[in-house]
């Protein structure tokens, strides 16, 4: 769809139909120039309805201040509800000078007083005066831009409705051959838009203002219903009126077209970059849920203290926690994050979820955002937020703030709480669809104690380890530990360490019995060399004994033979 | 052309008790140029003027369309307005003051019907 609405919007500006190009007055107001893409139409009336409080007076006026401050276009503010010095005194509280813009004749503002007690009508008339007073207003600083709040003020004034009809028709005709563009404010009516009709009059645009109550908590929202010859994003968004005026968050105007990093950014636990093969990916979106003390928010401290040592901002929203009750606790496991607050690196916003509505929670947070510039965002935890909306509203707000995140390549970091004996792989509104990594913490409840694991349960774009890690909060921070993986199934914690003591002693044992093995054949083999000698030296003794006996033979033998030679000589035998 | 209708001659005694005669109507009428509802505002003030206040009034007319701050000074919407300037309090009547019936109210000549 948007596809398509490009298309028109880039045949409306092309240069060969100029007549069909609607130009528009930049409004200035945050937010609102984006979801009406450039402003208000140039030269035509806008119509601004609201009901009481819902700021249109504000509108108006933020449309003009900023219009002469900066975009050079002077204006004229016509009340007819409020005077020129409760003007001047109500907008200084959101800072704006009005008397000195009125001095430097960028503003002009007149105040009409209507008290129908005082007028009595005696026939025939018409509202020149009104027109009167305008076009010199308009003429005096030179206006390009006019205010009318409210008109409907007149419907009190006169009885003769018929008039007054006529005349609201000149007057707006009058407006565009002024070529001013104007913004009239309006009164929300019951069975109408506006109170006196007005709509009929001002057919380009009509923006709604709405406050809205849900469960005590108000939020503001602004809606376009209806902009004659522009595209505009049609829903409903939420709007703050704040120091700065008004904020629109037109974050449902983001697309999934942001670009990704490849970039690694650490995660503060050394053996979880490991697992996760290098670190978060800058710009992801990182969901760390669990069940109640799994140790969520040490983790998400991990990383924000990881982020400051970088020498990078880190925004820490903590919906549960004060800050210095954070700074306490996280100190005690030897996570300093005094020192980066001290530093400017680390910012903490805390406020409890049911200060206002989720909407309005997460436009501070994106004014902030967009304010502190931080490299990171801890939102801790999510799961406080998601109280506070109904599902659907939840979830819209949640994509269009992970969408905005994204797309300014903030690397968020959420935990979410989940309640004990619930599945614990299954989050609230099913956010965790939006997260490209998430980190389980859960319970390991084994022989009477309870420890942490934390796993790896997705994460999109890298390698991971699928292995399940005791986690252990330490003095020094967290710690990642094997677990026991055997055949008795995983342990954690002290049955962890006696496993592992047991299979110490045991292969302990087995060590011995295989040196005492060794020993005996050593020993055996000693015994088999002893035998060996022992038989070798009696062989050695019975072969001398037995030549010494053949060495005698052969003596006597030759003594024989030699007395038998020499009895032959005696016998003189031949 | 309701002229003939608010001729009432008996109504001249009425109005002489309701002021006193050292007092002077000072009446200022505003108008947008001379339109066609001006020329009449006027004319339909003279006569009123004439006929119930003969002697002791004032008739100042303002054209916004030369002097607009007198317009927002005296909170001029409508034209053409009648304002009662004194005697005090001031009153503001709009139209062209052809319902004689109703300027007579408005600028409390005639005290309003019992």
């Amino acid at each position: 769809m948007a596809a398509r609405k490009t298309v028109r919007r880039s045949g409306t500006f092309s240069e060969h139909k100029p007549e069909e190009t609607l130009l528009k007055a930049h409004t200035g107001i945050k937010g609102f120039d984006e979801i009406t893409f450039g402003g208000l139409p140039q030269g035509r009336p806008a119509l601004i309805v609201g009901g009481a409080g819902s700021g249109k007076t504000v509108f108006g006026m933020e449309f003009l201040v900023r219009g002469a401050l900066q975009f050079g276009e002077t204006g004229v503010f016509m009340s007819f509800e409020e005077t020129e010095s409760d003007l001047v005194k109500n907008f200084d509280s959101i800072g704006f000078n009005l008397n000195d813009l009125m001095a430097r004749k960028l503003l002009f503002i007149d105040f009409v007083y209507i008290e129908r007690k005082e007028i009595e009508e005696t026939g025939e008339f018409d509202l020149d005066g009104l027109f009167v007073r305008l076009e010199s207003a308009i003429n005096e600083i030179g206006a390009k831009r006019v205010v009318l709040d409210t008109l409907e003020a007149l419907f009190s004034g006169f009885t003769n409705e018929a008039v007054l009809r006529a005349e609201l028709r000149r007057l707006f005709r009058w407006l565009k051959e002024k070529g001013v563009t104007v913004v009239i404010t309006s009164e929300r009516g019951i069975h109408t838009l506006t109170r006196c009709g007005l709509e009929e009059y001002v057919a380009d645009c009509v923006i709604l203002l709405d406050t809205r109550m849900e469960e005590q908590i108000a939020t503001r929202r602004l809606r376009i219903i209806k902009y004659r010859g522009s595209k505009h994003g049609s829903n409903e968004y939420p709007f703050l009126i704040d120091e700065n005026g008004i904020s629109i968050m037109p974050i449902t105007s983001l697309r999934l077209d942001y670009r990704v990093s490849r970039d690694r950014i650490p995660t503060g636990i050394e053996r979880l970059d490991n697992m996760l093969s290098g670190g978060y990916y800058r710009g992801s979106s990182i969901l760390v849920s669990g069940t109640p003390g799994t140790g969520k928010s040490t983790l998400a401290a991990s990383f924000a203290r990881a982020t400051c040592r970088r020498g990078v901002r880190c925004l820490y929203y903590s919906f549960e926690e004060s800050p210095d009750q954070i700074i306490r606790n996280m100190n005690s496991v030897g996570i300093d994050l005094e020192s980066c607050i001290k530093g400017g690196l680390l910012r903490f916003h805390t406020d409890r979820p049911s200060l206002h509505g989720l909407e309005m929670h997460l436009l501070t947070m994106y004014k902030e955002i967009e304010e502190f510039q931080p490299e990171s965002v801890v939102v801790d935890p999510i799961s406080n937020l998601i109280t506070v909306g109904t599902p659907l509203e939840t979830r819209s707000t949640l994509t269009r703030l992970i969408d905005f995140l994204k797309s300014s390549q903030t690397t968020s970091l959420f935990t979410s709480l989940t309640a004990a004996g619930e599945n614990l792989e299954s989050t609230e509104v099913g956010i965790s669809s939006l997260m490209d990594t998430w980190i389980l913490l859960r319970d390991i409840e084994i022989g009477g104690e309870r420890n942490r694991g934390l796993y790896v349960l997705k994460s999109r774009g890298m390698a991971h380890s699928n292995q399940i890690r005791e986690f252990i909060v330490t003095d020094k921070g967290i710690q990642l530990l094997d677990v026991y993986t055997g055949p008795g199934g995983v342990l954690t914690g002290s049955a962890r360490l006696a496993q592992e003591a047991k299979e110490k002693a045991r292969a302990l044992s087995r060590q011995q019995e295989i040196e005492l093995n060794r020993r005996e054949i050593e020993r055996r083999r000693q015994g088999l060399e002893s035998q060996i000698a022992a038989l070798r030296a009696r062989f050695e003794a019975e072969k001398e004994r037995l030549e010494t006996i053949s060495a005698q033979e052969r003596t006597s033998e030759e003594q024989l033979a030699e007395e038998r030679n020499t009895m032959a000589r005696k016998r003189k035998a031949d | 052309m309701t002229d003939v209708k608010n001729i009432r001659p008996a109504k001249k005694t009425k109005t002489a008790k309701t002021g006193s005669p050292a007092e002077i109507w000072d009446l200022r009428l505003y108008v947008a140029g001379q339109t066609e509802k001006s020329i009449l505002a006027f004319s339909n003030l003279k006569r009123i003027a004439e006929e119930h206040l003969a002697g002791r009034y004032r008739i100042e007319v303002v054209d916004v369309t030369k002097n607009p701050q007198l317009a927002r000074n005296d909170q001029i919407i409508a034209l053409p307005t009648l304002v009662r300037k004194l005697p005090p309090p001031m009153r503001k009547i709009i139209g062209d003051l052809s319902k004689t019936e109703r300027v007579l109210i408005g600028l409390d000549i005639k005290p309003g019907q019992k």
